[in-house]
């Protein structure tokens, strides 16, 4: 499913002062969420919580996790009760058990850890690739770029999730020399880098095109800068704007995207990983049933992250995406003119 | 006026011949990640038990034992000609598979935009004339919240609800099964709600209708989480133009501002966005559907998928991407209607 | 503050009182408006005159009440009998288009681009004569549009179909057909190239003889106010530092702002470029005392201790100026000349 945020409008900052240090750029880009007030900027921290939560869970996963994500016998050898009896939530499975008498709460904690493994590998790679390709089509324009803005839009056209089934499909069993506890997440991913290249090669092109046609940017070329130069100084600067926003939204996509996969059955494997999407179609044939701790566990864990994820993702649009900025007008109250009398009077007196 | 019909047809055509190297890529890459497909496909379609000499023959009359660019070429020609292939492991044409089940997802979608423009418009425009307000915070995080819900999540979340807790509504299935041997055997559009009221069985229309609700309103929460994003926002920009604060100063009241004059223009990019929903709704439907059991395309997709059936794949992927691409031509029309900027630009 | 009685003249259309604007911004209060009063008779054309920033545009709204909801307003704006700051907001907006109209400055922008012409006319008068059929709103808009040089043939365009003049007065039509008593222009030409804006200024003074609108033209352009307009008030960092007869302050200014201004027009007898060192004051934290102090070639030692009150001088131009007395509240050493550092190109007062 793609992303269907509103894209930040491209950008353009005011000819960049000339300004030490290594991080300049970044900071100065960075600057707008530092001054926030109010709203924009609570939300961004509900959001990066939420989000530390589930990166916290992905990283100590053995330590928080009561039982590992595919234990069904506790330690005496006695098999974990199934999901329909007995398995409701209970003082040794806080969120029950599911119909494979795995723990369902454990599924929650390991699945933190698929899902960022995946997703961070998709957001990595597609950036790695869309932001060049964006780069230098938006640039350099010609015949290259028309071709990939007809492949690009012809990929934004199509459904992404159909996209990413069949080349998840297809990839399958192709990654087997990886392990097996690799290569349904290698498809995954992989699905989903393709599936997020557009969205990075499209947004960068278009901002580099707006910003390439500022006076400055002229100014640059007419100077003699060679265009690796004005790339990097002038268009990479207002790029690097961008791209947090689109890589938080895209991560959240790719998350219901890897769900989407599951649910199918074509992402991760129960074998390979915890993954919440599969949970949910094992979770399907019990809900009529009445067994909802299997169902609404995992579902709340996506919503969670993908909210947290979003909410991270639009607050830092609101803030630095100047269409959407308001200036706060703030309440003032009047002073009448006596008091200016009053005070012009004693600096008269001071005067004198 | 003549001036205006003749920038209209001359948007028009261009427009349409725009689509013909979009539609030829998107083609393009659906035959190439086909002929990717891991193992032979007439072997994996039909299972292993059958003797060699029948594959062959079969490999032989669906035409892939010819080379690749003589098959691309068939593939294209068929496109054309409106014919998208067979399915290998049942005797149905995709043309067939598409009419019936296409009618059912077609059924589905319908409703689900239904729900969504009501639900994303009205919540829209309130949350970005009362933008900043609890209203808009509470509005926002809706959006924000059924778009994060994963579909498939949100309809078990109804089962669960109305159908395990309240048992109100059914689970699965477009119809129950006397309706729905009814409704087949007296089928027009294929469309089951179109049909019953034609046939003007009222009992099968209140049945259909029934089974309608749970998927309709779970895929239409997931497109209007959108609607509500965009409207909001597309509100916001379009109060902060110069007209509104000229329509203001001829004393316009508020409430007319914002629904004549914000809410319209702003409505603008809402209709292109529906035409891109149409690639949201079809992932979208996939998943409804299996959630459902709902018989529409996007479950077919899935079958012929898990049965190696890649003729029916092909063909069915096919028809999707060319939904797509008519679907944004259509709203490329509308809007040219609408906003008669659009025409000259 | 002000040296004008406080009850309106019997014929005033519009009397200002002491009006203030103020802005809360993160660096503090952004005064616009500081104490502004005046009067504006029917059929008259008041021109306010100032620098970019000088508050001109957000006195005319303010009149109007048409402020983003974040400004403060204080003072009284009596119109036909009415206090217009206090007034509710559904019975100020049934005045708009009657009664008060607006004629803003960009016409390109002001147009709803998905609407016809005629639909903008139709929903104007619907919103404020609900009783009139189509086809009386027609006719209305029709003789409005054709005043204005607009033929009927193009009633149903829309917006995008007209060129910058045409738009213009095709607002300024919108603003006039429910014949307002009192419009604010402002900087209704500036966008305009120069032959059309001897056309729409020749539209306003049609108007104003025909319905004896009173109008408060805005305009940062010295000689628009010398064709157009029987009174002139100067406008300076939130506050009016002269006003009176247009002939007689251009002829005579009274303030030295008012002078500086005159001199630094260019015409064809100019030799050498004449400007006034400084930038416009910083609306936070104005200068004390009188705003103009650190810029006026005429400063005095009273000058930036206190806020001059309006005086009437002989010739009846009321202005704000030590220069002008009251002599009975000057100190002892006030009237020396007031000394400061040279201003640098990029001082802030």
């Amino acid at each position: 499913m793609t992303s269907e945020f509103m894209a930040p409008a491209a950008t353009t900052t005011d000819a960049p002062t000339v300004r030490r240090g290594r991080f300049a750029g970044i900071r100065r880009a960075l600057a707008p969420v530092r001054e926030a007030r109010g709203l924009p900027k609570w939300v961004l921290y509900v959001g990066l919580a939420i989000v530390l939560l589930f990166v916290v869970f992905a990283i100590f996963a053995p330590w928080i996790s009561p039982y590992r994500f595919d234990q069904y016998l506790d330690s005496h050898g006695n098999r974990f009760p199934k999901s329909v009896v007995g398995g409701h939530p209970s003082a040794k499975h806080w969120f029950g058990t599911n119909a494979l008498s795995t723990d369902v709460f454990s599924h929650i904690v390991y699945g933190s850890r698929t899902a960022l493994e995946v997703i961070a590998i998709a957001v990595v790679i597609s950036m790695l690739i869309g932001v060049p390709l964006g780069l230098f089509s938006g640039y350099y324009g010609g015949p290259l770029d028309r071709t990939l803005v007809l492949v690009n839009d012809a990929m934004f056209a199509f459904p992404s999730l159909l996209l990413a089934i069949l080349i998840a499909f297809l990839l399958r069993g192709k990654f087997s020399f990886l392990g097996d506890s690799f290569s349904g997440i290698m498809s995954a991913a992989i699905s989903i880098t393709v599936i997020y290249i557009p969205q990075y090669f499209r947004v960068i092109r278009n901002t580099v095109i707006s910003v390439r046609e500022e006076p400055y940017v002229e100014a640059a070329r007419v100077l003699g800068a060679k265009p690796r130069t004005v790339i990097a100084k002038y268009v990479f600067g207002n790029v690097v704007q961008n791209v947090p926003v689109i890589a938080t939204l895209n991560a959240a996509d790719a998350l219901l995207t890897l769900a989407g996969l599951g649910f199918l059955g074509y992402g991760v494997q129960p074998t390979e990983g915890a993954e919440w999407g599969y949970d949910l179609q094992r979770a399907l044939g019990e809900a009529s049933g009445g067994v909802w701790w299997t169902s609404v566990y995992p579902g709340l864990a996506i919503v969670l992250l993908v909210t947290g994820l979003t909410l991270v993702g639009e607050s830092l649009n609101d803030l630095l995406n100047p269409v959407l900025r308001r200036r706060q007008l703030l309440p003032v109250k009047i002073t009448g003119p006596e008091l200016e009398m009053a005070n012009a009077d004693a600096v008269m007196e001071e005067r004198s | 006026m003549a001036r205006s019909s003749g920038s209209l047809s001359r948007y028009l055509v261009t427009r349409l011949l725009l689509v013909i190297p979009m539609v030829w890529i998107l083609l393009t890459i659906v035959f190439v990640l086909m002929r990717v497909a891991p193992g032979d496909p007439v072997q994996a379609a039909l299972g292993g038990r059958l003797p060699q000499s029948v594959i062959e023959q079969k490999r032989h009359e669906l035409g892939f034992d010819k080379p690749l660019i003589v098959q691309y070429g068939h593939y294209l020609g068929g496109v054309l000609t409106g014919n998208f292939g067979h399915a290998t492991s049942q005797n149905r044409s995709v043309m067939d598979i598409v009419t019936h089940e296409g009618a059912a997802t077609l059924e589905l979608s319908v409703a689900a935009m239904f729900f969504a423009l009501i639900l994303g418009l009205g919540i829209g425009v309130l949350i970005g004339r009362f933008r900043d307000s609890p209203l808009d915070v509470v509005g926002r995080l809706f959006g924000i919240i059924t778009y994060a819900a994963p579909v498939f999540w949100v309809g078990i979340l109804f089962q669960l609800l109305f159908v395990a807790k309240l048992g109100v509504l059914p689970s699965s299935g477009q119809a129950d099964v006397l309706q729905n041997i009814d409704l087949q055997n007296h089928a027009h559009t294929h469309i089951y709600v179109l049909d019953a009221i034609i046939n003007g069985n009222w009992d099968d229309l209140r049945n259909v209708l029934v089974h309608l609700i749970l998927p309709g309103l779970t895929l239409g929460l997931l497109v209007c989480g959108v609607f509500i994003r965009l409207v909001r926002v597309n509100v916001i920009q379009t109060l902060k133009h110069d007209y509104i604060e000229a329509a203001r100063a001829r004393g316009i009241g508020e409430t007319r501002v914002v629904l004549k004059h914000a809410f319209r223009n702003a409505l603008v990019p809402v209709v292109t966005v529906v035409g891109l929903q149409a690639a949201l709704l079809l992932s979208g439907a996939v998943l409804t559907e299996t959630t459902f059991n709902w018989p529409g395309i996007g479950q077919a997709l899935i079958l012929y998928l898990n049965q190696r059936d890649y003729a029916a794949v092909q063909g069915i992927v096919t028809v999707f991407a060319l939904i797509v691409v008519g679907v944004s031509l259509v709203i490329d029309i509308v809007t040219a209607l609408i906003d008669p900027r659009v025409r000259y630009s | 503050m002000s040296s004008l009685p406080d009850a309106a003249p019997a014929d005033a259309v519009l009397s200002v009182r002491d009006l203030r604007v103020w802005y809360g911004t993160a660096r503090g209060a952004v005064r616009a408006v500081d104490g502004v009063s005046f009067d504006l008779k029917r059929g008259e054309t008041l021109g306010l005159v100032g620098e970019s920033g000088c508050g001109k545009s957000t006195l005319g709204r303010g009149v109007l009440g048409l402020l983003p909801d974040a400004a403060k307003r204080t003072g009284r704006v009596v119109f036909d009998g009415q206090d217009l700051i206090t007034m509710p907001r559904r019975q100020l907006r049934a005045l708009r288009g009657p009664k008060l109209g607006l004629i803003f400055q960009e016409p390109m922008t002001r147009l709803n681009p998905l609407m016809r012409i005629s639909e903008h006319f139709y929903e104007t008068l619907h919103a404020h004569q609900p009783d009139l059929t189509k086809q009386q709103m027609r006719r209305r808009a029709i003789d409005t549009l054709g005043e204005m040089g607009i033929p009927p043939t193009r009633f149903d365009n829309y917006p995008h179909e007209f060129s910058g003049g045409m738009r213009q007065r095709i607002m300024i039509a919108l603003a006039l057909v429910l014949n307002p008593a009192f419009v604010v222009a402002d900087e209704p030409t500036t966008a305009l190239d120069v032959l059309v804006e001897a056309q729409i200024l020749r539209i306003l003074a049609d108007v104003k003889r025909s319905f004896d609108t009173a109008i408060l033209l805005i305009t940062h352009n010295l000689g628009i106010i010398a064709e157009a307009c029987e009174r002139v008030a100067v406008m300076y960092a939130g506050r009016i530092a002269e006003q009176g007869d247009a002939r007689a302050v251009f002829a005579r200014p009274a303030h030295p702002y008012t002078r500086e201004l005159l001199a630094s027009t260019i015409s064809l007898s100019t030799t050498s470029l004449h400007y006034i060192p400084g930038a416009p004051p910083d609306l936070v934290e104005p200068p004390s005392g009188c705003r103009f102090h650190p810029r006026c070639p005429d400063a005095m030692q009273v000058c930036p201790t206190r806020q001059p009150p309006t005086v009437t001088t002989e010739l009846n131009q009321r202005v704000d100026c030590w220069l002008h007395g009251p002599d009975d509240e000057i100190p002892d050493g006030g009237t020396q000349p007031l000394q400061r550092e040279a201003i640098g190109v990029a001082d802030e007062a």
